[in-house]
């Protein structure tokens, strides 16, 4: 018989609601199949997400920390498995194993400015972030979220950020690649976004997520203001097929992504990170 | 980690005597791995009786070279070793990891991995021992352990053997893994040829391995008989043919991501994969999830894989590593560099196996002096170890 | 608005910081505060660029105009932001159109004296060039990564 501590056996949950975000992108809900009660996470975390016989992939945890009854995930479809994924409707069931991983330092940055940065899907695994500074509000300095997609259509979230840029004490600035007929907000990449957002660079911490190439650029763009890489983090992607550390999949230098990752904080992998190939 | 006894003193076996050990772990329900000779290649599998083992045969190993010899005596452990190790039953090649019943409306865990038999191994060398604790560290001393692993190192019985020579591609002296076993074991044997006699001096190395070797006639062993053994392993000692200079080596190859000589060896490097084959310490796996036809029967299984395939480091989009270059930086940087801030200890336990089995003769410590090399002044480096030019 | 407001904006713009003080009058005497409406354009691809300036409140598109698209829209620029170069740089004609995407508050400086009196004084000169310099290399980078179109089917590799 095999035992749910098993690490590598997954437990069955069942897709409570599917929301598509965009043309390939789908936020799905979760609940726990086998009468467990919820799932609870840190920010930044990602499960191990598997299709009964088809296969296994990691996926950013995109719900809300304080809220645990439901397992949220927002998947991009590139691949069988993820296609699968954001294929199965209400009722379907997944694999599920996790949570693993490190988490963005949330309690850490209480005092100062956040400023979180994503671009693309890179918004994902920040939401957890931005839910829990938002619940501990008073905790937290200057907010502030830079978000940059391809065309306002690869937008996600489309109901919550007019929503979060509601709040008066939360600074959100959008920004898209290239713009489509009727968009009257920011083009430009999301590294634009930096200079003149409102934060104390002295008294920062900076959460960023996105392509890696878009994630260099925004490191140069923080540094360049005076955000320390001591409190700058990062969120990588390796390949991955256990999530334990035994498979050696997704080491990025001498850090396995499922172990010290995938929140890094920048000043440790500065040595390796733009280092190609590695 | 079983540390070595100093209570029991060294016994002396005959090696008709020999076959008495194997009878008792096989009495006490152990599955008996040992050597033997199979497609001209020395390698572990199960030994039902001694005559499996290779009676008089040794290797001959160099750079891209594996040949068996026969020897003009009987030497059961004649040889220095072949291309599996125990990892080969301690970390399987093929693992089915568990079975459930469903599909996508549901499934059931039914059964996890298969019990393993408590195994035995006879013949391993004082470079295994190190391997199977560097694999000891990877699988069991971290946030997870193996199961697999786990059930099957549990319970092991390890009946090591001092080289009575030295492979054609060894290195244990400079990594500090060998030839004596040191750690590890339950018994370590050395095997003695003389003109009338054929023994073996017994070391006990636990209490399990003293109350087996009750069970096997022997007597202690005179002062002459330990003094013949010792006399073997350090002539072992002093014919290795390499050395791996490890002081700051880590920094080194931290140091050299960019190094030239990646281009040079990328060039000849096949990324074939077989270094990571014969590796004892080499872990990576890859899973795959299967299902029938019906979709309603689904397994995971898990199979042991290579840094050198172009999935390997698969993301959507491409492969993080797709030139052979940084596939061959990624295994060696890996063994010896990071491999220590991952671990604690070298990835690399100087068997040399990866010299012998790469076709082309890549020689991880040629890579490694080569490095070092380029940064001295040029009157400083050492004349190019003869390696010949195909 | 008076010319001690002009100049302590200008002196604590990024573009100008640093500038010694001779020259940061010349800046002053050469700027003026300007509107535009929504929908207005600031200037157009082709014209002869004499006038930059520091956008002060609002957004500008910079597009261009293909026919079978319509107008595309480059990248915008809000607030602090610099908006033209080419006034410095020969032959000292846009590249783009600007327009006004909301009513626009800035402040405009007659680039067309300042290239000449970089002319003159090449101090001036290097000074402006320098900070021109930066700002096109931000740009330029920003360029490049929207070039990349990272999010869309990833950067691809080599294989």
């Amino acid at each position: 018989m095999v035992t749910l501590s098993d690490p590598m056996a997954p437990s069955p949950f069942r897709v409570r609601r599917v929301k598509k975000e965009t043309y390939d992108t789908f936020t799905l809900e979760f609940d726990p199949a086998n009468g467990a009660n919820g799932f609870s996470f840190a920010p930044g975390q990602f499960n191990m997400v598997y299709v009964p016989g088809v296969g296994e992939v990691p996926i950013s945890i995109s719900g809300d920390p304080g809220q645990t009854q439901t397992l949220i995930h927002t998947v991009r479809s590139v691949g069988t498995v993820t296609e699968k994924i954001c294929a199965r409707g209400p009722g379907g069931v997944v694999g599920v194993r996790g949570p693993f991983g490190t988490s963005w330092p949330v309690e850490e940055a209480a005092g100062s400015d956040v400023v979180i940065v994503c671009g693309g899907i890179g918004l994902a695994p920040l939401r957890p972030a931005l839910y829990y500074v938002m619940a501990n509000r008073e905790k937290y300095g200057r907010v502030v979220l830079l978000y940059g997609a391809r065309t306002p259509e690869d937008l996600l979230y489309k109901d919550e950020l007019p929503k979060w840029r509601g709040h008066f004490d939360l600074e959100v600035e959008v920004t898209v690649d290239s713009a489509t007929d009727g968009w009257r907000g920011n083009v430009g990449v999301v590294t634009t976004l930096i200079p003149p957002a409102r934060f104390d660079p002295e008294s920062t911490v900076a959460m960023v997520c996105g392509p890696e190439v878009m994630m260099r650029f925004t490191l140069v763009e923080l540094e360049r203001r005076g955000v320390p890489a001591e409190n700058t983090y990062i969120s990588m992607e390796r390949n991955m097929k256990c999530a334990l550390g035994f498979c050696g999949h997704c080491q990025f230098g001498p850090t396995f992504v499922c172990k010290e990752g995938p929140v890094f904080r920048y000043d440790q992998v500065q040595p390796f990170f733009a280092r190609r190939e590695i | 980690m079983r540390k070595s006894s100093q209570s029991a003193e060294p016994a002396v076996l005959e090696r008709d005597q020999l076959r008495w050990l194997l009878a008792a772990l096989v009495n006490r329900g152990y599955r008996v791995l040992g050597p033997t000779v199979r497609d001209q290649a020395i390698v572990y599998d199960d030994l039902a009786s001694l005559e499996d083992a290779p009676v008089g045969w040794a290797d001959e190993q160099s750079g891209g070279t594996y040949r068996l010899k026969k020897r003009a005596d009987k030497a059961l452990f004649g040889y220095a070793h072949g291309p599996t190790s125990p990892k080969k039953f301690l970390h399987p090649s093929v693992v089915r990891l568990w079975r459930a019943e469903g599909g996508g409306n549901g499934f059931q865990m039914e059964e996890g991995p298969e019990e393993a038999a408590k195994l035995a191994f006879i013949g391993v060398r004082s470079c295994e021992l190190h391997a199977i604790a560097v694999q000891d560290k990877v699988f069991l001393d971290g946030k997870y352990s193996d199961p697999v692993y786990k059930a099957r190192r549990q319970d092991n019985f390890i009946v090591a053997v001092n080289c009575g020579h030295a492979g054609g591609t060894c290195f244990c002296v400079s990594m500090n893994t060998g030839p004596k076993a040191t750690l590890g074991f339950d018994l370590a044997l050395t095997e003695v040829l003389e003109a009338t006699r054929h023994y073996f001096v017994a070391e006990v190395g636990s209490r399990l391995g003293g109350k087996v070797l009750d069970q096997v006639p022997h007597k202690a062993a005179s002062g002459q008989e330990k003094a013949a053994a010792e006399r073997i392993v350090a002539k072992t000692a002093g014919q290795m043919g390499r050395s791996m200079d490890t002081k700051g080596i880590k920094e080194l190859l931290y140091r050299n991501y960019e190094n030239p000589r990646w281009e040079d060896v990328a060039k000849r490097c096949l990324t074939c994969g077989n270094c990571t084959m014969v590796c004892p310490t080499c872990f990576c796996t890859t899973v795959e999830d299967i299902t029938d036809l019906t979709g309603e029967h689904v397994e995971r299984w898990r199979k042991l894989d290579s840094c050198f395939t172009m999935d390997f480091s698969y993301i959507h989009g491409g492969s993080v590593r797709s030139s052979p270059r940084a596939r061959y930086r990624q295994w060696m940087t890996h063994k010896l560099a990071t491999w220590i801030d991952q671990f604690g200890t070298s990835g690399c336990v100087g068997c040399g196996r990866c010299i012998t089995w790469c076709p082309v003769g890549i020689d991880i410590t040629e890579e490694t002096g080569a490095i070092r090399d380029s940064e001295k002044e040029p009157k400083e480096r050492r004349m190019p170890r003869g390696r010949r030019k195909s | 608005m008076a010319a001690e407001s002009l100049e302590r904006i200008l002196g604590e713009h990024p573009f100008f910081g640093g500038m010694e003080e001779p020259y940061l009058q010349l800046f002053v005497d050469c700027a003026s505060n300007v509107r535009f409406n929504a929908g207005e354009m600031i200037f157009r691809e082709g014209e002869e660029a004499n006038t930059f300036y520091l956008i002060r409140h609002g957004r500008v598109a910079l597009e261009t105009s293909a026919p079978q698209c319509g107008s595309v829209i480059i990248e915008t620029l809000g607030e602090g932001n610099v908006l033209g170069w080419s006034w410095l740089v020969a032959p000292f004609r846009w590249r783009f159109d600007a327009r006004a995407m909301e009513p626009i508050r800035a402040i405009a400086l007659d680039g067309r004296c300042l290239r000449g009196r970089s002319e003159e004084d090449h101090d001036l000169g290097y000074e402006l060039m320098k900070r021109c310099a930066q700002v096109m290399e931000q740009r330029l980078q920003a360029a490049r990564l929207q070039l990349l179109d990272v999010y869309g089917g990833g950067v691809r590799s080599k294989r």
